[in-house]
């Protein structure tokens, strides 16, 4: 037994040390964005004078707003379009490899490749790029994300429903609306949200499609920059608020998706 | 075609046409490019060449090259050798906490990647906090320079890329068959024993795709080595970034993001093989 016990201990000490590692460098940022001098070397206080601080800067407040809508729009493109791909990957009769490669891809191509090609088709194409162009590049990973998460609630799906709708004389149309959609609006909420924070989030690629002048900066562009200055409290107080939202919003999707797979 | 494979290939269209157009286009125009040469002001020249690729081994680029191997290698190997007892550690726990540990063992991952890399800015600088706990302890040396170092690139790639390579060697030991384990040491093997020779052998595909997934994306990175290397550790994501967004030679840019789709391809072949035949081990063992 004395085994068993060592083994537990062990397990237990390893689970510390690894959300230690995994959460301390981010509490750090926290607590120092609530300190009053700002400075690593001593607490002199709490204060929220450097959210403060970051509510009156114009270009903080200009790069947030340009996030969301970024965000929003992408999110929104890619949930009907990744819904409808996992739907008709879904109930194919046979798995279509190259189109399983396709939707996986998005996911895992690594993102300077897909920015500086990107770049280099809407420069060949000379389109004017800003919002618009970040908003047409997020959407594709955003909807290969959005795909998964409501392909893996398909999985659980039973068909024999929507048979049964049809049966009963439901048109295509009704049965999609009435018996398809409510199953799966949980996971699509879900997926939703991910592609949100993803959105919110992504830097590289934005960077790359966002054109030229500071007019469609994003928030990570931003940070970006001022990161590159050095240690600002204000920093602190941007990363800790942008990880606040992010953690909101995966809660939220988390929860989603659990309360279907319990149901 | 049926009238439901017809429908089925409807709903997928306007996907499969949206990453047609924005992500297989681009990478083909990137791939034409990668043959083509520098044209005199940024831009192109429509001539023939396989230039681009023999630079790529040229020996200063060949450097770069090696570095990026070297580092991505090196967060590799440690995000596994953290990872494993961590996703271990998680499936010994009470089966209704799993669920939980895993999941904020994987919410950083999804948040701000700039963020957690300036996390260790904070720790790591010459006035940061790990400096300061030295000094606390009674160090009065001079501060120690953590940043700006391989070291510190290589912690920024393993804490960033941890959660993923956790997730990864969790999904293939919780699908373990607990029989098996319980067969070697019914069979009389110590538990050292059991883990080496059916175990890890047993989850190897989980290290396998976690491992790709962080290799690939730190030998692209150049968000990382810009920041908590200082610029002083160029890697390959750099390379590509400076050639499109400063030195102008985008033909060149082109051949080096081709060399890194062609290593994350090869890799990606190789855990799919690997996992085919590790599962195909596994059922042998099953019906043998």
């Amino acid at each position: 037994m004395a085994d068993a016990l060592l083994i537990k201990l062990t397990g237990r000490t390893i689970l510390v040390l690894v959300f230690g590692f995994l959460y301390l460098p981010i509490a750090v940022l926290v607590l120092l964005s609530f300190n009053e001098s700002g400075l690593p070397t001593s607490w002199s206080g709490f204060s929220l004078r450097w959210y403060v601080s970051l509510a009156g800067n114009s270009d903080i407040l200009h790069a947030a707003w340009n996030t969301l809508v970024v965000a929003v729009v992408a999110t929104l493109i890619a949930t009907v379009l990744g819904t409808m791909l996992a739907i008709g990957m879904e109930t194919r009769k046979r798995r279509s490899t190259p189109l399983e490669a396709l939707a996986f891809s998005p996911m895992v191509i690594p993102d300077i490749v897909l920015a500086v090609a990107l770049l280099t088709l809407f420069s060949r194409l000379n389109v004017t790029m800003g919002l618009h162009t970040i908003i047409i590049s997020h959407v594709i990973f955003d909807l290969a994300f959005v795909c998964s998460v409501v392909r893996a609630r398909l999985k659980n799906f039973d068909f024999s429903i929507v048979e049964a709708s049809r049966d009963l004389g439901a048109s295509s149309f009704t049965t999609f609306w009435r018996v398809t959609f409510p199953v799966l609006l949980p996971a699509i909420v879900a997926g939703a949200l991910l592609a949100f924070t993803l959105s919110v989030d992504e830097f590289i690629i934005a960077f790359f499609t966002a054109g030229a002048g500071r007019a469609s900066i994003t928030l990570p562009m931003q940070i970006y920059s001022m990161i590159r200055f050095g240690v600002t409290p204000e920093i602190n107080a941007l990363a800790t608020l942008v990880m606040g939202v992010s953690a909101t919003v995966l809660l939220i999707s988390q929860w989603l998706n659990k309360e279907q797979m319990t149901r | 075609m049926s009238s439901q494979t017809a429908r089925s290939n409807l709903m997928a269209l306007p996907a499969i046409a949206w990453l047609g157009l924005f992500m297989i286009v681009p990478c083909l125009i990137v791939f034409a490019y990668a043959f083509l040469t520098r044209g005199l002001y940024g831009g192109v020249e429509y001539t023939l060449t396989a230039e681009n690729f023999l630079r790529v081994i040229d020996p200063l680029y060949a450097q770069i090259f090696l570095t990026s191997v070297r580092i991505a290698g090196l967060a590799t190997l440690f995000a596994i050798l953290i990872a494993y007892p961590a996703a271990y550690a998680i499936c010994l726990a009470p089966k209704r906490l799993q669920p939980i540990l895993l999941f904020f063992a994987v919410l950083p991952f999804w948040s701000n990647y700039l963020i957690r890399t300036y996390a260790w800015i904070v720790l790591l600088n010459r006035e940061g906090l790990i400096n300061n706990a030295l000094r606390w302890f009674g160090y009065d040396g001079e501060p120690l320079s953590l940043l700006y170092s391989e070291g510190a690139v290589i912690v920024g790639l393993v804490y960033n890329y941890l959660p993923f390579v956790i997730l990864a060697i969790y999904s293939s030991l919780s699908r373990l068959n607990g029989e098996l384990i319980e067969a070697s040491r019914d069979l009389g093997a110590s538990r050292v024993r059991t883990f080496w020779r059916v175990t890890l052998p047993l989850t190897m595909p989980g290290v396998a795709a976690g491992g790709v997934f962080i290799f690939v994306l730190s030998i692209g990175n150049f968000v990382t080595p810009a920041l908590l290397g200082g610029g002083r550790f160029q890697m390959i994501g750099n390379l590509v970034y400076d050639q499109f967004l400063t030195a102008n030679d985008w033909p060149f840019g082109a051949a080096l993001g081709m060399v890194l789709i062609a290593v994350m391809i090869a890799l990606l072949l190789l855990q799919a093989r690997a996992s085919a035949r590790f599962s195909g081990e596994t059922a042998e063992a099953r019906h043998g």
